[in-house]
């Protein structure tokens, strides 16, 4: 639309100024130099990119600060010593190891350059090396050689840095402030990006900012919701704002391909995989961590992705993400990830180790941080075929301590699942039977808040019974399981407290449903039982304080569900993994069918997150005890806001009939013109009753055949 | 409303015409034998052989007197709709998609497909009362834009011929001179490939089907875009009620890309749909491929699908149909 007004606006001045377009070439036209004519180029964020790749001839060299300065005898055995070090990383080049030495004292310097065929190599080696002590005295200092500039250009002195005046932000918050309440939501369907508001009340989505190619793979919200992510080959963006969608800050990160928040939306984490030179080795992976509002590198982590790779001896190949798991809560402030036999903990102050060692743990397979407290959750294996029991241990952060144990014996596998408040820990262990030809599974209960956390073992009626789903009620004490075989598997809901003896107890099991995935409202109180994929995308809204179904339905082929953060509505969408179907509905929280939006090529669909409510748990309480007072005037506005929509309806059908009555009647009065020539047209034939139809019913009896016969009646036999 | 079903096809179906008192139904199909039917029972009266190649498109006079079908093999031919004898041979270089009579039965509008260098042609053949006198010169050629030409039809008073194909335009060319009079806003027009268009009874309006999920109405004289209806699925073929103010929408996914995993998610539907107000009424279901050709008797107390199944379907409407109210 812009171009266009453009073009418009050049077209009329062209008109004024008496100057024929078409005969001109626009992109002959050369500006000064230095000169814009006011014109921004939207070049611009080209040029930027471009300086960040800088590419100069040096950048396979290293220098090796800190060596032995040696005399001339001892020269050779000093080049062997370097030479066997840094040739273990890389291949150095033929007479690429230079050693300088002073011409006057016959000594060397104490440094040396390292040229290596790739600057990969030189980087790896600069990583492996930097601080390398060849003995107390000599500890390597390594940088690349194209680094050297920018040391040089460090200013001697000392320089205040500048004092920026205070601009005011953007309220970040602002979509908080709805007058109606309302939710937003980002879908990607084709080239397009688009934010909307769900205007349930209305029955259709409200649109707030769209916008084609705003990102090249996918995007992401923050977990308070407060940024919208976008991710491109250079890097990821945040964007946000009080009206529309504006980018706040950039974080370069060629290639960059995964990306996490931290729970309080103070860090970013970016991971990159790069196809190493040699096709032997593995993956090279860079990770950054950012802050989100500074833009700037808080620490970043590179290695080939074995380093990364989780799991524990076993061997599981590939990363997966996030590599890093940030501890619960709002304040940010540990980081871990696994590695092989060792768990590092970071904290965020510094961005280094806790204690500046990682946590040895032998095997680890699997951790999870709880989500609201410093606290670990880790599964190790069985070891020693079955001489060193499995375990799974709660460990505090930062003491290290460990708060908890469980041996777990001939187990086979082992997911933890932390409920919302980190209240409880369900473990679901999968075990081998007697003859370890077949698994079962039970359940580990831990009640993290109470004294000395206690440990309860559940297990299934039917032990033989696959886990297919497990899900805790957000905020609650209930959790849901879908188990047993296909196709009818049954869903059952426990509770970790029912009356006076807290001991987890079942409320229920509904039998042969058609689910294989779980959704509680985030408020609790109601799940979604879902047969996504295989089960073409049924629906079973489910309350689970009156136990009892509210609604059931299908959205054919559903691939995705997702609540709004409230528990007002839920969305169940068909992504692109089918060519068909593409869209999404939006349904209440009790299952009725609200709209339905249809798009191709859709990629993603998610919600805005909402920061936790300021609410104090009595003042929650009070509304919700005094919910009808409340209520009355939302009720009146849904009453007022249905009856405009029918209103508006009727409006428009009349509008739309009359629209349609004129143009019939126009029609008519052509066809009454017409209806002469027509009839010359067909040779004086009367042929405008074609209208007034008649069908009649008429008989008619065709003789086909006659035939005589002769029949003989035989008497006189009585 | 059960349908009674019409198997007489070996291969899928492209065409379905009614005649003007209703009684009869011509149906066309990729196998080579046009079929005709009594549109009351579905009962099969016979075949008109001859052609040896799929058969597009069909017309039958306004006395049910005369057929005129085009033919991938290259042919348009004249029949006698009561003997099942061919009457006449129009021979082209191409394959003849669609075939139309204009009022008063003494033009016929055939179109050809592009082939090898040729392009998409619109011609116009006079058809003379007596077949002894049938000619194959063209009245009228006009040599089409890109792409194929699925569907050509007279319009007011035999002035103009409307034209939509794969280039998803629709365009109205003067029946006298060939020159192009109008042609749809690309804006506002279908996005792809048109694939069927069929006209109101009183020829005031007419209806596009396309590929691009929509079916589109105009005003015939003046090319203006009247209603849109948008469905989940290509469009193939496009009905309207004579009787009510409904439009058919049949369509389906590609067979090609259908899944193997369930019937439904083919949508093989004939979508009803409010004229007026744009809105989807209801569906009828039953084909296990997608719709290709639609049809309403003109007393609009019935219509018949035809699909890639092979199968024609007939179904007399339920005293329900006839209180829709929305």
């Amino acid at each position: 639309m812009a171009d266009v007004m453009v073009m418009k606006e050049i077209e009329d001045t062209a008109l004024r100024l008496d100057v024929d377009l078409s005969t001109l070439d626009l992109d002959s036209i050369r500006l000064p130099p230095g000169e814009t004519c006011g014109i921004v180029s939207d070049d611009e964020e080209v040029y930027q990119e471009d300086n960040l790749e800088f590419e100069s001839g040096f950048g396979n060299i290293i220098v090796v600060d800190n060596l032995p300065v040696v005399p001339k005898e001892k020269f050779e055995k000093l080049e062997g010593v370097v030479r066997k070090i840094y040739s273990q990383i890389g291949v150095i080049k033929e007479d690429g190891l230079w050693m300088p030495v002073d011409p006057e004292t016959d000594k060397t310097l104490g440094y040396c350059f390292i040229e290596y065929n790739t600057p990969q190599e030189a980087e790896l080696a600069k990583e492996k090396t930097h601080g390398y002590k060849l003995d107390r005295a000599h500890i390597f200092c390594v940088s690349m050689f194209d680094d050297f500039d920018k040391f040089m250009k460090v200013p001697n002195e000392w320089a205040p840095p500048e004092t920026k005046p205070y601009a005011p932000g953007e309220n970040l918050q602002h979509w908080l402030t709805d007058a109606k309440a309302r939710d937003q939501f980002v879908i990607r369907a084709g080239s397009d990006t688009e934010v909307l508001w769900n205007d349930a009340r209305h029955l259709k989505p409200d649109p707030v900012y769209k916008r084609a190619f705003w990102t090249e793979s996918f995007v992401q919200w923050s977990p308070l919701g407060t940024y919208l992510a976008t991710v491109h080959r250079q890097g990821a963006a945040v964007w946000g704002g009080s009206s529309s969608f504006n980018r706040l800050m950039r974080y370069a990160h060629p290639q960059v391909k995964l990306i996490d928040f931290s729970p309080g939306e103070k860090y970013l984490v970016t991971y990159s995989s790069h196809e190493p030179s040699n096709p032997r080795d593995a993956n090279r992976v860079v990770i950054n961590i950012f802050d989100v509002r500074t833009g700037k590198v808080m620490r970043d982590f590179k290695g080939s992705a074995d380093d990364f790779a989780v799991g524990g001896a076993g061997g599981v190949t590939g990363v997966s993400w996030p590599v890093f798991k940030w501890s619960g809560g709002r304040d940010d402030k540990y980081f871990a990830r696994m590695g092989k036999n060792v768990l590092s903990v970071y904290e965020t102050e510094t961005f280094s180790l806790v204690d500046k060692k990682s946590l040895k743990v032998e095997n680890i397979m699997d951790f999870c941080w709880s989500p609201t407290d410093p606290i670990i959750a880790l599964f190790v294996p069985e070891m020693g075929g079955g001489n060193q029991p499995a375990r799974v241990s709660l460990i505090q952060i930062p003491s290290k301590e460990e708060l908890r144990q469980k041996n777990l014996f001939s187990v086979s596998d082992c997911k933890i699942y932390w409920q919302s408040n980190g209240d409880y820990l369900a473990v679901n262990v999968e075990r081998y039977t007697k003859t370890k030809k077949s698994t079962y599974t039970g359940f580990e209960l831990f009640r993290i808040k109470e004294r000395d956390i206690p440990i309860e073992v559940l297990e299934l009626e039917n032990k033989n019974d696959k886990i297919i789903a497990f899900a805790w009620e957000p905020k609650g004490h209930r959790f849901a399981v879908i188990h047993g075989d296909n196709p009818k598997p049954d869903v059952s809901i426990y509770s970790m407290r029912t009356g006076q003896n807290s001991r987890v107890s079942k409320l229920t099991t509904l039998k042969g449903k058609q689910a294989n995935a779980l959704f509680w409202s985030p408020a609790g109180r109601y799940i979604v039982l879902a047969g996504l994929k295989g089960f073409n995308g049924q629906l079973e809204f489910y309350n689970v304080d009156e136990l009892e179904t509210m609604a059931t339905a299908e959205h054919f082929m559903a691939t995705d569900i997702e609540w709004d953060p409230t528990g007002r509505y839920v969305a169940t969408a068909v992504t692109s993994v089918h060519e068909m179907e593409n869209g999404f509905n939006i349904w209440s929280f009790n299952g009725k069918h609200l709209y339905r939006i249809l798009k191709d090529h859709f990629f993603q669909f998610l919600w805005r997150p909402r920061p936790p409510s300021f609410l104090s748990p009595e003042k929650e309480e009070e509304i919700a005890k005094n919910l009808k007072k409340y209520s009355k005037k939302y009720e009146a506005e849904d009453q007022d806001v249905s009856l405009l929509l029918s209103e508006q309806e009727r409006e428009k059908r009349r509008m739309l009939k009359e629209d349609w009555d004129k143009w019939v009647n126009e029609w008519k009065r052509i066809h009454e013109e017409e209806s002469l020539h027509r009839q010359k047209l067909r040779d004086g034939e009367a042929s405008d009753e074609e209208e007034e139809y008649e069908a009649k019913d008429i008989e008619v009896e065709e003789v086909i055949d006659v035939k005589e016969e002769v029949l003989h009646i035989e008497y006189g036999q009585e | 409303m059960r349908p009674i079903l019409m198997k007489g096809h070996e291969r899928p179906l492209t065409f379905l015409k009614y005649n003007r008192d209703g009684d009869l139904l011509f149906s066309c199909a990729k196998d080579h034998n046009p079929t005709v039917w009594f549109a009351d029972n579905g009962e099969r009266l016979g075949t008109y052989r001859g052609h040896n190649g799929a058969v597009w498109c069909c017309d039958v006079s306004r006395d049910s007197g005369r057929l005129i079908t085009g033919s991938a093999d290259q042919t348009a031919k004249l029949w006698n709709v009561q003997t099942g004898q061919q009457l006449f041979t129009f021979n082209f270089d191409s394959p003849a998609r669609s075939v139309d009579f204009s009022v008063g039965d003494k033009l016929a509008v055939i179109t050809t497909d592009p082939f090898m260098e040729l392009p998409s042609a619109i011609h116009v053949k006079r058809i003379a009362k007596d077949p002894s006198e049938q000619t194959g010169e063209s009245v009228l050629l006009i040599k089409g834009p890109q792409g194929r030409i699925n569907r050509a039809l007279w319009g007011p008073l035999n002035r103009t011929i409307i034209s939509a194909g794969e280039d998803a335009v629709i365009r109205i060319w003067d029946s006298e001179t060939g020159k192009l009079l109008k042609e749809s806003d690309k804006e506002s027009g279908h996005k792809k490939t048109v694939t069927s268009l069929v006209k109101s009874a009183d020829g005031s309006h007419f209806l596009t089907g396309s590929l691009d999920k929509s079916a589109r109405l105009w005003d015939t004289r003046t090319l203006t875009l009247i209603k849109t209806y948008v469905t989940e699925r290509p469009v193939n073929a496009v009905a309207m009620s004579p009787l009510l103010d409904h439009v058919v929408l049949g369509g389906g996914q590609d067979a090609s890309a259908v899944t193997t995993t369930d019937h439904r998610a083919g949508k093989f539907e004939a979508k009803f749909y409010d004229k007026i107000l744009q809105e989807e009424i209801g569906g009828v279901k039953g084909h296990f491929g997608p719709i290709n050709a639609l049809a309403f008797n003109p007393d609009g107390k019935s219509f018949s699908s035809g699909g890639e199944d092979g199968y024609v379907r007939l179904h007399h409407f339920d005293s329900d149909y006839f209180n829709i109210k929305i």
